[in-house]
């Protein structure tokens, strides 16, 4: 039981968690504690310490919205942001409760009266714009995933269409999502042509960025991993006439998949970056918006909300990064490989 | 041309940027079923060469490999090959390592059950059956290459490739995994072509000992038959006045006649 609790906090990097499971089972407290203070205490001294240098420094800086805001002006604005949010979604559910009753009374006295129910138009709250970002995000990498990892192990096996493919990739991986949309946002615009759509452009433009800045780290590692799988396995599938999808399947990814995920959660992190500008620049209702939204807006409390969107976003870009850290020790083989 | 396995004037060149490397030159050999041949050599003669051309991995510039009355030109499970690293999948427990090789040669025409009995049957042959549900990582190289062992033989080939099979391994290991060999090659009387430098082995396991000239443009300088009867037991042999006079033909072959030169 123990074993198998420390082995899931391993997995999903939870580790700070390992010395209080130990404690618990009766395991040598003393060295436990020791354990703990220097992964729990020490960053938390850290933490400590970088608040309180952001507080005297924020204080000196006086801009034109005023104070640069320390710590305790930025939990302010995240208070206020919970509470705007709340307060939100209490008047959209007014809203749909004042519809229905005015409905079920036109109902009452026209059993065929034709009733609409119109979908609430207020602004979207801090945490709706966390979710568009996030949806936005896995779009856009699930997109460079299936892009880039077949292609990948494709180039990875194939030196010809390696060499083919290494210009084009050391060409475009270096380019800005700021330079990629205007271009992407003319295609889509010339593309995404229908009456009913599905998405908004700004959703699309968004998403499309982040899968064109992000398949580059995805595409190389895969093809570096499979290109360097121990030449003895693949001539143990060719003995056995395996044929070229099996060999793939059986062969090409299990070994190639430490790399393949060094790739992806590379990849997800530039997304992540990209996507926060791009949303700045198509308007797509996400983080990036809030914060191009809050400058735009300068009032006195404008830098304090960038300010909870700027931690909110290194958060998130962290909890991303642990997730798939996460599901690559879980994919990888090799069990006892250190992956940081 | 009777003879089950013939390697027929091969001779392999490989490209390099000043112009074409001849590796093997007119290497010769005819191989009887059921025989045990060691290929020897110092490291770097291509003894290696010779066993991935029977083998498929590499195609003869001149000359040809023909197997049973079939020209050789491409890997297949009739050969197969234990590597020296023992090259199992580390994702695979051994049991799937074996599994695999099983599914992909007799899964069209064996039931489920049958495999399965295979699988087992061929570990238990190397007696790993105890720890076939381990991960590659989890059992010594010894134990790795006994699995390696069982994944070519479960294959039924018609020749067992081994390249430098016991190299890796120490003495102790070496000379148990020699042992179990023997046996099982007096159960199964494979037909066997095993690449070695170690002179004792050679001598220990082969009937036919085929000793190589130091590259490049190597070739076949002599073929020794060793006519010690079977079963051979190791303490046994160490006062054989027959055994220490083969051992001591391979030495002065690879220590005077052909001794590497050292640059």
């Amino acid at each position: 039981m123990k074993d198998k609790l420390i082995y899931f906090l391993e997995l999903t990097g939870f580790t700070w968690f390992i010395p209080l499971v130990r404690l618990s089972a009766g395991e040598s407290p003393k060295h436990q504690m020791q354990e703990l203070g220097k992964m729990v205490g020490v960053p938390l001294f850290a933490i400590a310490v970088f608040l309180f240098l952001w507080h005297l420094g924020a204080a000196k800086v006086i801009t034109s919205l005023g104070q640069v805001p320390g710590p305790t002006q930025v939990w302010e604005q995240v208070n206020v942001l919970v509470d705007e949010h709340q307060a939100s979604r209490e008047r959209e559910q007014a809203f749909y409760e004042r519809q229905e009753q005015r409905n079920a009374a036109r109902l009452e006295k026209n059993p065929d009266a034709e009733v609409t129910i119109r979908p609430y138009t207020g602004k979207e709250t801090f945490f709706d714009q966390i979710l568009t970002s996030l949806f936005t995000v896995f779009v856009g990498f699930l997109l460079a995933t299936i892009i880039a990892v077949p292609i990948g192990i494709v180039a990875g096996l194939s030196d010809t269409l390696y060499s083919a493919l290494n210009p084009l990739i050391q060409v475009f991986k270096p380019v800005s999502p700021l330079a990629w949309l205007p271009i992407v946002t003319m295609v889509v615009s010339a593309l995404y042509v229908t009456d009913n759509p599905m998405f908004e452009k700004s959703f699309i433009t968004s998403a499309l960025t982040v899968t064109l800045c992000s398949l580059w780290p995805t595409l190389i590692n895969t093809a570096v991993g499979v290109s360097s799988i121990d030449k003895d396995l693949i001539n143990v599938a060719r003995v056995l006439r395996l044929n070229y999808f099996t060999t793939v399947w059986k062969v090409v990814i299990p070994a190639s998949i430490p790399m393949i995920f060094t790739g992806l959660r590379i990849s997800l992190g530039i997304g992540w970056m990209v996507l926060i500008a791009a949303e700045m620049l198509a308007q797509n209702p996400g983080l990036g918006k809030f914060v191009w939204d809050e400058f735009q807006n300068g009032s006195s409390s404008s830098l304090s909300r960038i300010m909870v969107a700027v931690l909110t976003i290194g958060i998130i870009g962290f909890i991303l990064d642990r997730i798939t850290l996460s599901f690559q020790k879980f994919f990888s083989y090799d069990k006892n490989a250190v992956i940081r | 041309m009777d003879k089950y396995l013939n390697i027929d004037h091969v001779s392999i060149d490989f490209p390099t940027p000043n112009g074409p490397f001849r590796a093997l030159d007119n290497v010769n050999l005819k191989i009887e079923k059921g025989e045990f041949v060691s290929i020897i050599g110092h490291s770097g003669c291509g003894k290696s060469t010779v066993m991935n051309i029977v083998g498929g991995l590499y195609k003869a510039t001149e000359g040809g490999v023909v197997l049973e009355g079939r020209e050789v030109d491409e890997p297949g499970p009739d050969r197969a090959i234990v590597f020296q690293n023992h090259s199992l999948f580390p994702w695979l427990s051994c049991y799937q390592n074996v599994e695999l090789a099983v599914k992909s040669v007799f899964g069209a025409s064996r039931s489920r059950k049958q495999i399965r009995d295979w699988v087992e049957h061929n570990l238990e042959l190397v007696h790993m059956s105890h720890a076939m549900h381990k991960m590659p990582s989890e059992i010594s190289g010894g134990m790795k290459q006994r699995v390696g062992i069982a994944r070519a033989l479960s294959m039924e080939p018609k020749v067992l490739l081994m390249d430098e099979p016991f190299g890796a391994l120490d003495a102790l290991t070496r000379a148990h995994l020699q042992d179990s060999l023997m046996d099982i090659q007096a159960d199964l009387n494979n037909t066997v072509i095993m690449i070695t430098h170690d002179v004792d082995e050679a001598v220990l396991l082969s009937d036919k000992i085929v000793m190589m000239t130091n590259g490049p443009a190597a070739t076949i300088s002599e073929v020794m038959e060793v006519n010690l009867p079977r079963p051979r037991k190791r303490l046994a042999l160490t006062d054989n006045p027959d055994y220490n006079h083969y051992r001591s033909e391979v030495i002065h072959f690879l220590h005077e006649r052909h001794a590497r030169k050292v640059a």
